[in-house]
């Protein structure tokens, strides 16, 4: 067996905001394939782990390595953080897909124009090409008869998928998911988690924020349990939810049962 | 009042309407321009700015564009050190100082209406955006844009037809415009009503063609807003 | 004469001219505003009542002042209404010129573009009003008249008053073309004032001072109302 490769790897990022210090040293790897679960209570952090990875918010401390390239950052004056260079965030951008909890479509583009914009503009690549690789991708988020409606004549669960396609039209190298189905009716929520199963088992590597325990358990290759801005627990799937390795996980794990 | 008076009082008035549209489309310009100047101070972070964008903008809606454009065109045109300065050939000219009056004010206007178009950019679509990758620019050019542009079509519809209605105080710096050969004409002919209306009519019909462009316009813009195709 | 001298209120002092000039502005205004609310409330009353002629006169109505130049306006109402009212008492038998006092037609001709965009407020204030709450009051067996007076009035205030304090702006600004008319308001105090000292620059500056203080204060006047009437709102709801 091969050795596997890094797709990203984090290293001891912290961030905080004001006072109130957010993110208080996380690592993470994920190995191509792998699908991790990234759990915790609200407010634990879940979200700025994510956005800080692609650099939507500025962590104060820590590396972010995308496909063995590292995110240069520098010290400005005052001491805190900046990128380096903010080409090559835009790139390393593009490399991450990123799916929101309000799906955050553009309304004035069409589902098909949603799907080719950023690689037409961003990645610069041939029209034709961009249009046909959307047809499919959105084939297999099954909306393929959707590509000329637009973001609002959408259902939620038809936008979030639309979201993911638009995602995925970029050739991601990993996909991040921050909470795709906290904003959908609950008989929507399947759909979504669906097509999240299908990227799973095609093998995408993929970080997931998730209050489904049900995704967390059965399709992630890793679970991390986030409290307070730290890993409070970690592994795979089985042993996290069966064993006793950490008391809050299972008073959280409960908590989101009931 | 026969046949023959309606149609040369009409023809005469729409000799006219040229420079009523000048007037309009140099001054909407200019105010378009002055006005991304404002609101760049006002949203671009920087404290002082931002208060003299606000002090702009309340300066010129709040007082009456009769008394801004006298203080453009005779009052400024008092004022000796004016008068020896690089721009007294331009202020010397009422047409000039008629533009740059209406241009000042519509700026205070459009000023406000691009901050509010901008603000209903959806943060979600910029963040979107960002995390796509997509530089400043690009954001801009294909995010931002197109949505404000969508979202403050309507108010800017209203003040461009504000300002046409407005060029009619060009006519009190002795410009010829509509208005002023509408007053002419009734004062040579002492006819009461119909040289008003007439040029009341031609007012409302550019009014009325300006509306229907924007609106069809902003139908084209806006298919996200029609119902859902069935 | 130096600047205080010259808004002062000494002799040759136009300072009292001024501040009588702003009372008048602010006066002609109040009374166009208050016929524009008369307009416009018929207007939006006409247009809501589903009756289609009436529907399509307001429409028109506010639809054509909408489309006008204010200054036309205040010409047409300053020359028409007086060749009107000379007309009619040549009728009763007078001959000889009657003509409107200015502030009148000033008033009037406020009043009628006022009451074109008043006519849209007061019909999208009366629609913001949910409808269940006609329906409740109708079925405790409130009369029009009631229904009218307590629920329907006191909700469609509250929700006009940000539109009628912009409004409010607009006519104080509109009234400034009223001084092609002669009626001494702000505006033609200090068009006479800049004429006769040889200050326009002061003088026009001054008078944008002075609009812009009455601006500033009425809006906030406006404010601390809309504040109040929300609040009364909400002790009544409970
Ligand atoms: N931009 C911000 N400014 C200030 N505080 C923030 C910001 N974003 C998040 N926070 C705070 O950081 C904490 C963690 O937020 P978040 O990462 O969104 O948590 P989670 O996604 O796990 O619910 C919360 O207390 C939140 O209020
Ligand atoms: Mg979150």
């Amino acid at each position: 067996m091969p050795a596997p490769t890094t797709a990203l790897a984090v290293k001891d990022m912290r961030k905080r905001f004001g006072a109130l210090e957010v993110l208080k040293g996380i690592s993470l790897t994920a190995n191509d394939g792998d699908v991790i679960s990234i759990l915790g209570s609200s407010g634990s952090g879940k979200s700025t782990f994510l956005r800080c990875i692609n650099l939507l918010e500025t962590p104060d401390a820590g590396e972010v390595t995308v496909a063995g390239e590292l995110i240069k950052m520098r010290r400005r004056a005052d001491g805190t953080a900046e990128p380096a260079e903010r080409r090559q965030v835009d790139r390393i951008r593009s490399e991450l897909g990123m799916v929101f909890q309000n799906f955050n479509l553009w309304s004035h583009l069409t589902v098909l124009e949603n799907l080719i914009e950023a690689p037409v503009h961003v990645q610069k690549r041939p029209r034709a090409e961009c249009v046909d690789e959307a047809k499919a991708l959105l084939a297999k988020v099954g909306i393929a008869d959707k590509w000329s409606y637009y973001p609002a004549h959408l259902s939620g669960g038809q936008q979030q998928r639309a979201a993911i396609a638009r995602a995925l039209a970029m050739r991601p190298k990993v996909m991040l998911f921050d909470e795709p189905t906290s904003a959908l009716d609950p008989e929507l929520v399947g759909e979504v988690l669906r097509v999240m199963r299908a990227l799973a088992d095609e093998g995408r590597t993929m970080l997931v924020v998730t209050h489904e325990m049900g995704f967390a358990r059965d399709v992630s290759t890793r679970v991390m349990f986030l409290h307070q801005g730290l890993v409070e627990a970690e592994g795979e799937p089985d042993a996290l939810f069966s064993g006793a390795t950490s008391e809050r996980f299972r008073q959280f794990i409960s908590k989101e049962r009931g | 009042m026969d046949g023959a008076f309606v149609g040369t009082t009409f023809w005469r008035l729409m000799a006219a309407l040229p420079l009523t549209l000048e007037v309009w489309f140099l001054s909407v310009v200019l105010g378009g321009l002055i006005a991304a100047g404002v609101v760049w101070m006002r949203v671009g972070g920087s404290k002082p700015l931002e208060i003299l964008a606000r002090a702009y903008v309340a300066l010129f809606r709040g007082t009456p564009l009769l008394i801004q454009l006298f203080i453009v065109y005779y009052g400024l045109a008092s004022l000796p050190a004016v008068r020896h300065s690089l721009f007294w050939p331009i202020l010397r000219e009422p047409f000039n100082c008629g533009v740059l009056a209406l241009g000042l004010c519509t700026a205070g206007y459009q000023a406000e209406i691009f901050r509010g178009a901008l603000l209903a950019v959806p943060h979600g679509a910029v963040e979107a955006a960002r995390a796509c990758g997509m530089s400043r620019l690009l954001l801009f050019r294909r995010i931002v844009f197109p949505i404000a542009l969508r979202a403050g079509l309507p108010a800017y519809s209203t003040e461009m037809i504000s300002m046409v209605k407005a060029t009619a105080l060009v006519s009190l710096i002795t410009l010829w415009d509509v208005m002023s050969v509408a007053l002419k004409i009734r004062n040579d002919t002492l006819v009461t009503y119909l040289p008003l209306i007439l040029a009341g009519a031609i007012y409302f019909t550019v009014n009325y063609i300006l509306g229907a462009a924007f609106l069809s316009l902003e139908r084209r813009l806006s298919p996200h807003l029609r119902p859902r195709p069935s | 004469m130096d600047i205080f001298g010259i808004f002062g209120f000494g002799e040759g002092g136009w300072g009292l001219a001024l501040l009588a000039g702003a009372l008048m502005t602010l006066l002609v205004s109040a009374c166009g505003l208050l016929i524009g609310a008369v307009i416009g409330s018929l207007v939006a009353w006409a247009r809501l009542s589903g009756h289609r002629l009436a529907g399509a006169a307001g429409e028109a109505y506010a639809a054509l002042f909408r489309g006008l130049p204010e200054l036309l306006v205040v010409y047409f109402v300053y020359f028409g209404s007086s060749t009107l009212l000379t007309t009619v008492a040549g009728l009763v038998g007078y001959d000889g010129f009657v003509g409107v006092p200015s502030f009148v037609a000033g008033a009037l001709a406020v009043g009628v573009i006022s009451g074109s965009y008043q006519a849209e407020v007061f019909r999208a204030a009366f629609l913001a009003i949910a409808k269940g709450e006609l329906e409740a009051a109708v079925s405790v067996g409130m009369d029009r008249w009631l229904l009218f007076r307590r629920i329907i009035a006191p909700q469609v205030l509250r929700f006009a008053l940000p539109g009628l304090g912009n409004l409010w702006q607009v006519a104080l600004k509109d009234s400034s073309l009223i001084s092609v008319t002669g009626l001494t308001e702000l505006m033609r105090v200090s068009q006479v004032g800049a004429a006769s000292t040889h200050q326009p620059f002061a003088f026009y500056l001054g008078g944008l001072v002075l609009y812009l203080a009455m601006t500033l204060v009425t809006t906030r006047l406006f404010d601390l109302a809309e504040a109040r009437a929300t609040r009364g709102m909400r002790r009544i709801a409970g």
